[in-house]
């Protein structure tokens, strides 16, 4: 079998000191030549995409609320547009940035992620989060957010109802020009059939759009849209909304029992894990230099890529994204020895197969929700 | 007008700032400035999105400055509905204000990336703002910007439009396009400046124009009354009537004479309008007028009434009309708009450009990197 590989970029890579490691480039972090190199050695070893971290905040060592630290990476570029930087200098590699479906309108996030799709070829996708820090929401000042408490569940739930209802908007904005919509008629001097052009009339518990959209359907129709989740209310949302689910399991036990659920939930959801990488043994001196040892979410590896290779296969996903402790090394690592290993085994593609990222997951092109059936 | 979708003209559009970083990566000189209103955003992510194509593009961002009126496009949006003309202004003031906070809130050295600090201490600052349309607080997430600020665009013509370019536009995207209108509007915003201890040199005047070339004079006028008749089909002109009649006129022909009925004026698509609805009714009885003293039909007559093209000759004629406009205090530059897309500036470049540089009066090269430095704006430290 063969296995989906992606990468999540974010600055200097996921291990708070990486930007001291060796063969950083901490001063080319802000520089779009960065962000093109790293995207274009990803796409040298064949990975399906690349996500974009985002947040409406500065990074912060804690998970609640800003802090004070100096020797951390501080500061970053909008998601969207980074992806979009990086499209015109690659053509098969997958694009998926992340935004806030808390704060960023859902009108904005359906045309930002629909002219990536253009700009790629058919390459979007998008990963929605929600922000639930008051720090967050008064950089917005619309609404009083309660300090932040992940226990707080009647909260967390309204968040995530409005995350639906975010990404409810926004497919069905995608779909409001039909495909054919654009007719380009000069004996009758129309340049679109209104008929179908589709007022969404969307009208929720949070907010209304109406659309249509301003942007013509995107050329997946549907760009892929992905989510990550830690429990039981984040995979329902991915369950009701997205393609593709990222969850991070502790070891290969832990693994069979979030498959188990989320199968429930929805059997043909697509389940990557997530996992922070180190392909060598350069963590133990980050960990001194950051003061601390690498607190993560996700299942932290140390080791190589054959012993990588080895987690992968035994713990059975067919997906993976992959954080690098470090960039470019573990990026490096990633495409140089990795992806040869699991080749090796016969466990990944030896070239790229479809041009649009949908189709990389078996997904079709869906069909507009408004087209009539003729 | 009757809720129902325009079609007879290309509509569709990717979003500004995301087709302009896609651009940034493959050009290296060239301004790219995209057109975001202040209506339906939030300062917080605006400036996060204009900070960031700045960084793409190593200091070639620019932000055109709109306000929304329509309350269609308000029905798309959290905070929905539309602002009265007033509110929009004060608004999108306070939003470039805000803007400019955030922007400023990062010291331009906060980031030594050395000797274990990535951010020095002090270089991320508190940035807080309340004020009649934000009340917000926090930290910006962007560094400051290659530009400092991107460079302002502004298009207001109004006495408040003029007043808010003249106190924080870097361009203005003027409407007058006519040498002696120019020069007027061209004085009038800059004697603006000094109140706000600005000088001449910091604001530019660019009026929006279109052209047309031909090898003869006569070709060239030719081809431009082609355009324009091309530009206004049947159906187009009955819309463009009906936009200024506000009532259904799909029973008219186009090739006949105007309608026998009067507009209504009850009816206002564009609510908040005033002006608009005033200028309906002078604007019907001018086109009336005309009609008959010229005997033309409704498609001919909104053919008439079309704005001309701007400059059309040869482009010799051409070239010394722009150096002209320049020299004469009419405009520091100008934005040109072509009629057709793509391939409608190809033979402004091929063929004027050269002659201005001739002439001395356009840049043989880029001098600098950044959009600022094209503009012969002051860097921002």
């Amino acid at each position: 079998m063969s296995l989906h590989l992606a990468v999540a970029l974010d600055g200097a890579g996921w291990h708070p000191a990486a930007w001291r490691a060796e063969g950083a480039e901490p001063d080319r972090l802000f520089t779009a030549g960065y962000w093109a190199d790293l995207v274009i050695e990803a796409e040298r070893g064949l990975l399906d995409w690349v996500t974009f971290e985002d947040s409406l905040s500065l990074q912060s060592s804690r998970y609640d609320a800003p802090d004070d630290r100096l020797d951390q990476v501080r500061g970053r570029l909008d998601a969207v547009l980074l992806a979009a930087a990086v499209a015109p200098l690659t053509s098969k590699i997958g694009l998926i940035p992340t935004t806030s479906v808390t704060h960023t309108e859902p009108f904005h996030v359906a045309i930002g992620i629909a002219s990536l799709d253009y700009a790629s070829k058919g390459r979007a996708g998008w990963r929605p989060r929600v922000s639930g820090r008051p720090d967050e929401a008064a950089h917005f000042g619309r609404r009083e957010f309660p300090p932040f408490d992940p226990g707080n569940s009647e909260f967390v739930d309204a968040l995530f109802r409005e995350a639906s209802d975010a990404v409810e908007v926004v497919r069905r904005l995608w779909d409001s020009w039909e495909d054919d919509a654009e007719i380009r008629d000069a004996t009758t001097g129309r340049f679109i059939d209104r008929d179908r052009l589709h007022y969404i009339d969307f009208q929720g518990e949070f907010f209304s759009v109406k659309g249509p959209s301003i942007t013509p359907r995107p050329p997946q129709g549907q760009p892929l849209i992905t989510a990550l989740g830690h429990s039981t209310r984040p995979y329902e949302f991915a369950a009701e909304n997205a393609d593709v689910l990222y969850v991070t399991p502790t070891d290969r036990d832990d693994a069979r029992r979030i498959v188990e659920e989320v199968r429930e939930l929805n059997p043909g959801l697509k389940v990557f894990a997530d996992l922070v990488v180190f392909l060598g043994d350069h963590k133990a001196r980050l960990d001194e230099l950051d003061g601390a040892p690498l607190e993560s979410d996700a299942h932290v590896f140390e080791g190589t890529p054959a012993q990588l290779a080895d987690l992968l296969l035994d713990w059975g996903f067919e997906g993976y994204r992959l954080r690098p402790g470090v960039l470019p090394h573990d990026l490096t690592a990633i495409t140089r020895g990795l992806v040869p290993e699991l080749q090796a085994r016969g466990a990944f593609r030896t070239a790229y197969e479809t041009p649009d990222l949908r189709g990389r997951l078996g997904l079709g092109r869906p069909a507009s929700r408004y087209a009539r059936v003729s | 007008m009757k809720g129902r979708i325009h079609d007879l003209d290309v509509v569709g559009r990717p979003e500004s700032l995301t087709v302009l970083s896609a651009l940034s990566a493959v050009t290296t000189h060239l301004g790219l400035a995209a057109t975001v209103n202040s209506t339906f955003n939030e300062p917080y992510e605006v400036a996060r999105r204009l900070a960031t194509l700045d960084h793409l593009s190593g200091g070639r961002a620019a932000w055109n400055v709109v306000t929304s009126w329509d309350a269609f496009t308000g029905e798309n949006f959290r905070r929905g509905g539309y602002l009265a003309e007033a509110d929009r202004y004060t608004r999108a003031k306070e939003f470039l204000q805000t803007a400019r906070e955030l922007w400023d809130s990062w010291a331009s050295d906060a980031l030594p990336r050395a000797d274990g600090r990535f951010v020095r201490p002090g270089g991320i600052g508190f940035f807080e703002h309340t004020g009649q349309h934000f009340d917000i607080r926090g930290r910006f997430d962007v560094p400051r910007p290659p530009q400092g600020n991107p460079v302002i665009i502004q298009a207001g013509d109004s006495e408040e439009g003029r007043e808010f370019a003249a106190s924080s536009s870097d361009v203005i995207f003027s409407r007058h396009s006519k040498l002696e209108e120019g020069r007027t509007f061209y004085r009038d915003v800059k004697s603006r400046l000094a109140k706000y201890g600005r000088t001449a040199d910091d604001l530019k005047i660019l009026p929006a124009v279109t052209y047309v070339l031909g090898d003869t004079q006569e070709e060239a006028e030719e081809r431009a009354a082609e355009i324009r008749r091309a530009q206004v089909g049947p159906q187009t002109a009955i819309l463009f009537l009906e936009a200024i009649w506000g009532r259904d006129l799909s029973e008219y022909d186009p090739d006949g004479p105007l309608p026998d009925v009067e507009p209504d004026l009850s009816t206002d698509v564009s609510k908040g309008r005033a002006q608009f609805r005033r200028d309906r009714a002078e604007t019907a009885a001018k086109w009336r007028a005309l009609a008959e003293e010229k005997n033309l039909s409704i498609r001919e007559l909104v053919i008439e009434t079309a704005a001309p093209q701007t400059f059309v000759g040869t482009a010799l004629s051409v070239a010394e009309e722009i150096d002209h406009f320049v020299q004469t205090d009419a405009a520091d530059g100008f934005i040109f708009v072509p009629h057709l897309t793509p391939g409608g500036l190809d033979d402004l470049v091929d063929k004027v450009v050269p002659l201005l540089q001739e002439k001395g009066v356009f840049r043989a090269d880029y001098t600098g990197p950044t959009l600022r430095h094209h503009l012969g704006l002051k860097e921002l430290s």
